[in-house]
């Protein structure tokens, strides 16, 4: 275990509350649960990773924190309150594969949404605003792209361009879906680097991701599911044969040294389908 | 001395109708260009079909057809709406289904009228050399209303179109704007029907906004490429139908048509130019 770093969120902080709480949730689509009996706190200041199958529920937990869809049943408060009415403190940064990147905004169009909620219908962008918008640009290291249509950039370029949004929002909390996919090496550490200052000013950030190296690299916390909550700890866990075994059941092949993930019904990045992960131990010998 | 430009500026008549073809190609360059952005093309054309019946209930009882085809029109969208969630039906489907109904709905009770009605043929087909005054004020305060209402939330409304999920996470109440602007599609395809006609509303919804789609990559110039457009394409278009003594609506919808091959074609070449470029 010599390779990982020390996670510092581990520790627990005593007497604040926590930035996101659900309790007893259970949440799906149609009859069919997506998650089940969830019990979950994270603390503020948290850089936390969800990972698990596909169809295990990461991106419905996320949505369950930014209130785009309701429970079945239990509690979800965000940020202190129930879910929803703090929506205004919430960055949510959508699945790349969501996204029209064949809409017609540049760079800085998308950053300024961020700026829209807080300003309300009637006011439009005003220097306070442009200022914001350029402070985030130049975070991402977007400015010189500010006019570049959004569907012109690379993948790690659009990931910026809405982390720029996010940030222009000046949110207390950061909720992303899948920000390392399909990404450069490069774009994902400054990503990565930008949310861990974030992190470390107090903010919080909760991700889903199926990069198991990812998540053990970058992120302090980890929360391991699969309809239910396997495991939430540092993010050693995500290197536990057991947590995986459990996490991702039939899927995982444990090879000597390597752990195999094989995710079936795979639609993320633009690699060719049947694609497998391939995912490292760093205890080698 | 009469020029052709100027010879049918001498009658009302011609004037009103290059008014309020102008104010509906704005109006409709608006609204549209949202509607491409979000895939509503097919839905514009069932809304302003499902429109008829409403106006033709409202000559029956004598009332004003822009309520009726108000009604009727909101009544279909929000009836997609609920088919399509309760029926788990793919949107097309339920859009295919009720527009269809509802324009038979319409036919069969226009032929229920014993006598021949133009005022209800104008409607499918437009007729806006025949609109009065009183009916040019109804259209122009309706049509500032919905401009009014895109001035009040038009970054909202970017702001759904481009990313529903980050925007109703951030606070945006996503599915209320999403009602909105069907609202004001639906109050756009009745301040256009007697300018076009139910069958070729569509095409001043939609033909500008694509032109502008073919031609600029940010929203604010699609925005502007289309109103031009909007405001271009009914002088041409009234001038030329006056002259050919053609069905204006129509006219007004070819020139719309013609301006939306030649962006294609100057994107074609452009592109054709880029990949020469590279290969050199």
């Amino acid at each position: 275990m010599s390779a990982l770093r020390e996670s510092p969120s581990g520790e627990p902080q005593a007497g604040t509350q926590p930035a996101v709480r659900l309790t007893a949730v259970t949440a799906g689509y149609d009859h069919r649960p997506a998650l089940e009996e969830i019990d979950l706190e994270i603390e503020p200041g948290s850089l936390v990773a969800i990972f698990g199958p596909n169809g295990g529920g990461k991106s419905t937990l996320l949505k369950l924190i930014a209130d785009l869809i309701q429970p079945w049943s239990g509690t979800v408060e965000v940020l202190g309150e129930p879910a929803g009415r703090t929506a205004h403190r919430i960055a949510y940064v959508t699945q790349a594969e969501l996204v029209d990147w064949s809409f017609p905004v540049s760079v800085w169009d998308v950053a300024m949404m961020g700026r829209y909620p807080r300003l309300g219908p009637w006011r439009r962008p005003g220097p306070v605003d442009h200022d914001a918008v350029a402070a985030a640009l130049e975070r991402v290291g977007m400015t010189e792209l500010r006019s570049s249509q959004i569907g012109s950039l690379s993948g790690g370029q659009r990931r910026r361009a809405f982390l720029a949004r996010a940030i222009a929002s000046e949110p207390d909390l950061y909720l992303l879906d899948e920000p390392v996919t399909g990404v450069d090496v490069t774009t994902q550490e400054d990503l990565m680097a930008l949310l861990a200052s974030e992190t470390a000013a107090g903010r919080t950030a909760i991700a889903t991701t199926h990069d198991l190296a990812a998540a053990a690299e970058h992120f302090t916390t980890v929360v391991a599911l699969n309809q239910r909550i396997i495991a939430v700890g540092p993010s050693s866990l995500v290197l536990d044969p057991e947590v995986l075994s459990k996490t991702y059941g039939g899927h995982l092949l444990v090879l000597g040294n390597q752990a195999v993930v094989m995710d079936d019904a795979h639609h993320h990045d633009s690699a060719s389908g049947g694609e497998q992960h391939y995912h490292e131990r760093p205890e080698r010998r | 001395m009469l020029s052709p430009i100027t010879e049918p500026l001498a009658y009302d008549f011609f004037l009103r109708a290059l008014l309020a073809s102008s104010m509906v190609g704005v109006v409709c360059a608006v609204i549209g260009s949202y509607m491409v952005l979000r895939g509503l093309a097919f839905m514009g054309d069932a809304l302003s079909h499902a429109a008829f019946p409403g106006v033709v209930v409202a000559y029956l009882l004598k009332g004003p057809f822009y309520i009726g085809a108000t009604v009727a029109a909101i009544a279909t969208a929000v009836a997609i709406g609920w088919v399509t969630r309760r029926g788990n039906l793919r949107g097309d489907t339920a859009i295919g289904v009720l527009f269809a109904g509802m324009f038979a709905l319409g036919i069969f009770l226009f032929s229920l009228i014993p006598n021949y009605v133009g005022d209800l043929f104008g409607f499918l087909f437009g007729e806006v050399l025949g609109i009065g005054f009183g009916d040019l004020v109804a259209l122009v305060g309706l049509a500032f209303g919905v401009l009014a209402v895109i001035a009040i939330l038009w970054k909202e409304l970017l702001y759904t179109t481009f990313d529903p999920l980050g925007a109703a996470a951030s606070g945006l109440p996503v599915a209320a704007l999403d009602y909105l602007l069907l609202a004001l599609i639906a109050v756009t395809i009745v301040v256009s029907l007697q300018a076009v006609g139910v069958v070729l509303v569509v095409a001043m919804l939609i033909t500008p906004a694509a032109t502008a789609q073919l031609l600029t990559r940010s929203f604010a110039r699609l925005l502007a490429v289309a109103v031009g457009i909007g405001v271009v394409a009914p002088l041409v278009g009234l001038y030329a139908s006056y002259w050919l003594n053609a069905a204006s609506g129509a006219t007004i919808v070819l020139v719309e048509t013609a301006l939306f091959l030649a962006a294609l074609a100057f994107r074609l070449q452009q592109g054709r130019r880029r990949t020469h470029e590279v290969g050199a």
